[in-house]
């Protein structure tokens, strides 16, 4: 069956049963490999996503669930890096091996988006999801207080947009 | 307690080796003299000397760097270059990092294990830079015709600051490419004053791809005409095909190919396994539907003697034979029966910890295509040399027709150093006649591993009226066969604290397993270290001492040691000299320094416990601050870490977070994780039942302290997590006087809070 995806703002068709898991579509057939497969359970949460703005594991979010949600990948954050998530990931050398961090780095975004200074309380119920198998959560906590000051220096910075001109 | 730096790599002769590249570049490296040890392993005679090529500078003055070792999530592909970057003089920001190619000729070994990488290269790799900027000098010199020593370097330019004068290296490569190489021995190292990269923090390479989620891991592969495999595995470890369902299986959706494997039949357990077993390949246009084909499919299995282990029957058997005498004795000093008929008072307790499961994120996987006669391998291996041997082995090729590219892998954890799906790829794809994507599903992980041995221990101390121990003897029951035990499941006759007690005995009893077994993150230590100094703190309950003191004082009682060996990646335990006392004496006194130890008042249920070990070279002591309440629910405050790993971190932000990392692993491995057998079939399938510590779970603050000696600088991967089992485990004691002797605590009723 055809589905018509909003992927990133942009619209993708993709022909696969409707019991195929979001994830397997945006890597096998959308070629978002950014997307990652841990367990396929929804108990690592490598493959988190935003569809409608929540941070789902697509590894169990069929294409018959999706229906007419916008999906955003962690390639839609920003395809060079300067989302406050990923700029703060950088600076702060969150990753080891890197292969969570991309499910972690959506988690961090869907949480910034709703709340734009998040406690330490509201960053461990909003990343508990997400497992690290080399342990970098120490860093991934720094992380998201690191994007949430970036996002609000930008956010003040974007209300002069002429200055930033010049930058 | 000043020592030399000695070496692996310097036992070779070393010799400079350089080359013109297309485009007027100029590549250097090392010419190893290769030692009949290291290439007499695969049973092949000594190559002959051959170039090893580490650094590229183009005319522009780009300088390229190769990382010659795996990377899986370690840093190494960071460090390494660092050390050459440094020597050579270059400005980090504009050094471009690129994988080598798996060419262990030119290389020597490459591979990710045992926290060797930075004892075995941290002198060569320097030597690779400073020769490099040696000959720009030369270069730069004759140019000018004045002398050397008249001229410095900084940021990748040759200075002579008398005539104002300089030149980028870019613009001397090819009066480079025409000197002679200079004698490594003569070189002049920078002082470690003088490191401008070297100890200084740096992101890690691959960073900026993996926060965009660029296609950069083995499942992230794509090759034209690719199929992706799933490969169906007998649920008892060498169990064969009978027949399977082949035909409707090929009418599934999107399926190309599918195909049983068929190896020998296994008819006694054997102590090590094949790495290749029998099974069914099913490949498809895409791994969802061979994933969902592979649910249609229905195999006959014969499965082997393996399928009548169980954990249950594996208990009962170590318990029976810890009432019979120990098979072996693998160390007596002294006289322990003499030593425990005179002791003031004896202590007793049975430690057991289970098998585990390495589980690395990235599930298992590689990418395989057969052409003509040759086979590519794009591969995660921490060991690709002894892959590549595997694949040339197992499918009657030469090795020289096995060529491995190097991808980063999503975590190794020592899972990487078998190359059973490596294997696996390559059978599949040379069948299959395509390129082949063999991807396993976490089931198949966790049902397949080379998991961490699992073991019993019987402990037994004597203490004098004063309190100090003058006996301990350990029953170890493990698995194995006759003299042998299964992989990564020994235990070494100088493991601590053999040497620290006049009477010592350690004797060992093996039962038979029927599951592949293999090195978990700091392999052996990561179990030794919880049993003993859990019972080591016992002992110092129970000889009412202060437990940091106690353990100060049982350092104090054996005799200084030589100089180890460096650049190796021994675990305490085997071969001479063990732990020398006075590094873990430095660490043991700055962990307690830090941590406050006995100056702190808590509240009831909130308390301190300290542990120390010595694996891979490093000594480590670690103290955690954890509080348990009347529902047995544990919460790590607070985790104060301090080691010794030598004179030099070379990547201190890479260094804490490994360092983390491994406190946090080890966590895990505390509390929840265990793999049971029932039937010869592995009962837990993923993560929900091997679970793992989350960030909520995670101590909010993990101190890390390095103390800084003179001994060469060792690795960081594998001995920080031994110490923090048993840290926690006394911890957890001293708040709530539950002293828990198996892992994983969750067995015992023990949760996080």
């Amino acid at each position: 069956m055809a589905y018509k995806l909003n992927v990133n703002g942009h619209i993708r068709t993709v022909d696969a049963p409707g019991d195929m898991p979001l994830l397997w579509a945006l890597r096998d057939i959308l070629d978002l490999r950014g997307t990652k497969y841990g367990c396929g359970i929804g108990e690592c949460r490598a493959c988190t996503v935003h569809l409608g703005g929540q941070a789902v594991p697509s590894c169990i979010t069929t294409l018959d669930m999706v229906k007419d949600q916008p999906i955003t990948t962690l390639e839609g954050l920003s395809a060079d890096g300067t989302h406050p998530v990923q700029l703060a990931w950088e600076e702060l050398d969150v990753p080891q091996c890197g292969y969570c961090q991309a499910g972690q780095m959506m988690s961090a975004a869907a949480l910034l988006a709703k709340n734009s200074k998040p406690a330490d309380k509201d960053i461990d119920d909003a990343m508990n999801g997400n497992l690290c198998r080399c342990g970098t959560y120490l860093r991934i906590r720094a992380a998201v207080h690191k994007a949430a000051e970036l996002a609000s220096a930008g956010a003040t910075r974007s209300a002069v947009p002429a200055a930033r001109n010049h930058e | 307690m000043k020592r030399t730096e000695n070496n692996m790599m310097l036992a070779r002769r070393s010799f400079l080796k350089i080359s013109l590249l297309a485009g007027g570049g100029v590549m250097l490296g090392l010419t190893t003299e290769h030692d009949a040890e290291a290439q007499g392993r695969g049973g092949r005679p000594s190559a002959p000397p051959e170039p090893q090529n580490f650094i590229q500078v183009a005319p522009d003055g780009t300088v390229t760097i190769l990382a010659k070792n795996p990377e899986v999530g370690q840093g190494v592909k960071t460090m390494l270059p660092m050390l050459i970057a440094d020597e050579l003089d270059v400005d980090w920001k504009h050094v471009k990092v690129e994988q080598a190619p798996f060419d262990e000729a030119k290389y020597n070994m490459q591979s990710a294990g045992g926290s060797t990488a930075t004892p075995v290269n941290f002198m060569p790799m320097r030597q690779v830079g400073a020769a490099g900027r040696a000959l720009f000098v030369t270069a730069a010199a004759q140019t000018w015709n004045v002398p050397p020593s008249e001229c410095t370097t900084a940021s990748g330019r040759v200075l002579h600051k008398a005539s104002n004068r300089s030149l980028g290296y870019g613009q001397l490569t090819a009066k480079v490419a025409a000197l002679p190489a200079p004698n490594l021995d003569e070189l002049k190292l920078k002082d470690p004053s003088e490191y401008k990269i070297i100890g200084h923090s740096q992101t890690a390479i691959g960073l900026h791809d993996i926060v965009t989620g660029k296609p950069v891991f083995i499942i992230d592969m794509k090759l034209p005409g690719m199929l992706s495999a799933v490969y169906e595995r007998c649920p008892v470890l060498g169990g064969k095909v009978v027949s399977a369902n082949l035909d409707e299986i090929k009418k599934m959706p999107g399926v190309k190919q599918a195909f049983i494997v068929d190896r020998p039949e296994i008819t006694n357990i054997p102590l090590h396994y094949p790495d290749l077993v029998g099974g069914v390949a099913i490949l498809a246009d895409n791994w969802w539907q061979a994933q969902m084909a592979r649910q249609a499919l229905k195999v006959t299995w014969k499965e082997g003697p393996a399928a009548s282990g169980s954990s249950v029957a594996f208990a009962q058997r170590a318990a029976e034979m810890n009432k019979q005498p120990p098979q072996r004795t693998l160390r007596a000093d002294g006289d322990v029966e003499a030593a425990f008929k005179s002791a003031a008072k004896i202590v007793e307790a049975a430690y057991s910890y289970p098998f585990i499961s390495h589980a690395p994120l990235e599930p298992q996987g590689a990418v395989a295509h057969f052409n003509d006669g040759k086979m590519d391998i794009w591969t995660n291996s921490q060991q690709p040399g002894q892959g590549r041997r595997l694949v040339a082995q197992t499918l009657e090729i030469p090795a020289e027709d096995v060529t491995l590219h190097m991808v980063r892998g999503g975590g190794g954890f020592g899972r990487r150093l078998t190359n059973d799906y490596m294997v696996e790829a390559a059978y599949i794809a040379r069948q299959a006649g395509v390129p082949v994507k063999l991807l396993w599903s976490r089931e198949d992980d966790m049902g397949h591993d080379y998991y961490r041995p699992g073991g019993f221990q019987y402990l037994k101390a004597g203490l004098d009226s004063s309190g100090k121990i003058v006996a301990w003897q350990n029953h170890f029951i493990s698995y194995g066969e006759g003299e042998q035990f299964v992989s990564s499941a020994a235990m070494g006759p100088t493991e601590f604290p053999q040497r620290f007690i006049p009477n010592y005995a350690l004797y060992a009893s093996v039962q038979p397993l029927g599951l592949r077994t293999g090195a978990l993150r700091a392999p052996t230590s990561n179990a030794i270290a919880f049993v003993i100094h859990s019972f080591l703190d016992e002992v110092a309950h129970a000889a009412g001492k202060d437990t940091v003191q106690f353990r100060l004082d049982l350092l104090d009682a054996a005799p200084p040691v030589a100089a180890e060996p460096a650049g190796r990646g021994g675990r305490g335990g085997f071969g001479p000299p063990g732990v020398n006392a006075e590094r873990m004496k430095g660490v043991m006194h700055l962990v307690a320094e830090k941590s406050g130890w006995g100056k702190k008042k808590y509240p009831k249920g909130t308390a301190m416990g300290v542990a120390f070990h010595f694996s891979h070279q490093g000594y480590f002591a670690e103290v955690a601050e954890v509080s348990v309440d009347a529902a047995n629910k544990v919460k790590v405050h607070k985790v104060w870490v301090a080691a010794d790993v030598g004179s030099q971190i070379v990547n201190p932000s890479a260094a804490e977070n490994i360092v983390q990392g491994g406190i946090i692993d080890g966590l895990s491995e505390l509390m929840s994780q265990k793999i049971t057998v029932e039937k010869g079939r592995v009962v837990q399938s993923n993560y929900n039942q091997h679970g793992m510590v989350r960030l909520a779970q995670a101590p909010p603050e993990i101190e890390v302290h390095f103390l800084k000696t003179t001994y060469g600088p060792t690795g960081l991967g594998e001995p920080a997590l031994p110490p923090i089992l048993p840290a926690v485990a006394n911890a957890i004691f001293n708040a709530s006087g539950k002293r828990v002797r198996s892992l994983p605590f969750s067995d015992s009723h023990f949760s996080w809070a």
